[in-house]
């Protein structure tokens, strides 16, 4: 699927029925439990809610293959819906098309940003094959100054690079673009 | 055959497995903290892969299990009752039941040769995933999709360690040196089929025939699944030697190679791997944390 079918997908399945938009709200209560700031709608890994207001399934792409995180955000889908009265809940895992950072939402990369983290430059960049290659200028959240550089591709988790800012002199971690 | 399929997937899985865990071993260990977390991130992301696969081959395993069951013998193993799931594949299979290539058990050694294996077999990696994306059996090219992302990451993060080594200081030359010298011999087999494979593989002129439908992946044929594993030999030594190039490496001359791994014969050190790996599963069965 193309980015923007892919996009369009996600807003065709939002655009339905009166109970399956009140999960998608719900789901609103899960965040991440690496970026508390972003819930699992921001991050753009709900690939799919059906419901029919007494039950729930809940389909979801992980960001990473190895992001030990999704077996929690799996678990805390699943409490948060039967907190409101779903049973049962299921969640089901696709892998493709893979997720990218152009599905999280300007509202998450707002977020990010207000919380410290550089959001994923919108340009779809992902890994050059040429060595010694830098991405075009992260923009420094503390400072917004864009003399920054990169310390280590590989940050805190699996989804973000270490960044310092040569202005302001923080060091940041930036969101990277996948 | 169903059973190729299988063991076509294990073997990517077991790849992925113990490649990931001799990464683990750096962690807490690593040159510097930054490199630390990077060879971590790349050990996880490697697990990660390995989990996606071991939990399709658990799928045909638990649909197929009169085909199938014959060919995991080990006692662990067939004690489990229901249905199998990833972690008994993991954990419960003997040494000589595992079809990884030499080169990823291989221990770590210095950084060089570290840093040298994830190159080799990354190159590799990239491409076998950008051809298997493309197969009919909708799992393996969805596995493949996802993770080529971020293999490509790994490519790009251990060929500038290449070329860093390479053309770094004496003392940094000889190891890379020493490092190519010593693991050379294992990169042969890569590109040589097992019997598996050659019943799954395209010939290598013709794209993957995309005759799969969803859900019935068993009902495809199977003939064109998985790219020949001969036909990803040139692009993986141009690769290679153009990188030895910009690190100032000399690149080996056509040499013996040793060979066994896709066919469960593994050098000793798998062994001992395995025995670390797998000791808390095997004495407190079906324990968690
Ligand atoms: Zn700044």
């Amino acid at each position: 699927m193309k980015m923007q079918e892919a996009k369009n997908h996600i807003t065709d399945i939002r655009a339905v029925d009166a109970a399956t938009q009140q999960v998608w709200q719900y789901l609103e209560e899960v965040t991440d439990p690496e970026v508390p700031v972003l819930t699992v709608v921001d991050l753009g890994i709900i690939r799919g809610v059906i419901t029919d207001g007494k039950s729930a399934e809940v389909t979801i792409t992980p960001t990473y293959t190895g992001c030990p995180a999704m077996d929690m955000i799996s678990t805390n889908i699943r409490m948060v819906l039967a907190s409101h009265g779903y049973a049962p809940v299921t969640i089901k895992t696709i892998l493709s098309p893979a997720w990218t950072t152009e599905w999280m939402t300007e509202a998450g990369k707002e977020k990010l940003k207000a919380y410290g983290i550089a959001p994923p430059n919108p340009k779809q960049s992902v890994c050059t094959p040429e060595y010694f290659h830098r991405e075009e200028a992260v923009q420094c959240p503390h400072c917004n100054s864009f003399h920054t550089h990169m310390i280590s591709e590989f940050g805190s988790t699996a989804c973000k690079s270490l960044y310092r800012c040569d202005d302001c002199q923080e060091p940041f971690d930036y969101f990277k673009c996948h | 055959m169903i059973s190729d399929k299988f063991l076509y997937t294990l073997f990517l899985a077991d790849n992925a497995l113990i490649l990931g865990h001799r990464n683990s071993e750096w962690t807490g260990h690593g040159p510097n903290l930054e490199q630390d977390i990077a060879i971590s991130n790349i050990a996880l992301d490697l697990v990660g892969q390995a989990r996606n696969l071991y939990q399709y081959a658990a799928e045909q395993y638990n649909n197929y299990r009169d085909e199938l069951s014959g060919l995991i013998t080990s006692p662990a193993f067939n004690q489990v009752q229901g249905p199998i799931d990833e972690d008994d594949l993991a954990y419960l299979r003997d040494v000589n039941e595992f079809r990884n290539n030499l080169l990823v058990e291989q221990p770590n050694g210095d950084w060089a040769k570290t840093i040298l294996r994830q190159f080799l077999f990354s190159c590799y990696q990239q491409l076998l995933y950008e051809r298997m994306k493309q197969s009919a059996d909708l799992q393996l090219a969805a596995i493949a999709e996802k993770s080529l992302k971020e293999v490509l990451y790994h490519v790009r993060w251990s060929g500038e360690w290449v070329i860093r080594l390479g053309d770094g200081t004496e003392e940094s030359k000889r190891r890379m040196q020493e490092a190519i010298a010593s693991l050379w011999k294992f990169t042969g087999e890569l590109f040589i089929a097992a019997s598996f494979e050659k019943a799954l593989a395209s010939a290598p002129t013709a794209p993957a025939a995309s005759t799969g439908a969803p859900g019935s992946p068993m009902e495809t044929s199977l003939a064109g699944l998985v790219p020949a594993p001969e036909s990803l030999k040139e692009t993986w030594l141009e690769k290679v030697a153009g990188t030895f190039r910009l690190a100032t490496l000399d690149m080996p001359a056509n040499s013996w190679m040793q060979q066994g791994g896709k066919d469960c014969i593994h050098t000793e050190h798998l062994g001992f791997l395995l025995a670390e790996m797998q000791y808390l599963q095997r004495a407190y069965p079906g324990s968690e944390w």
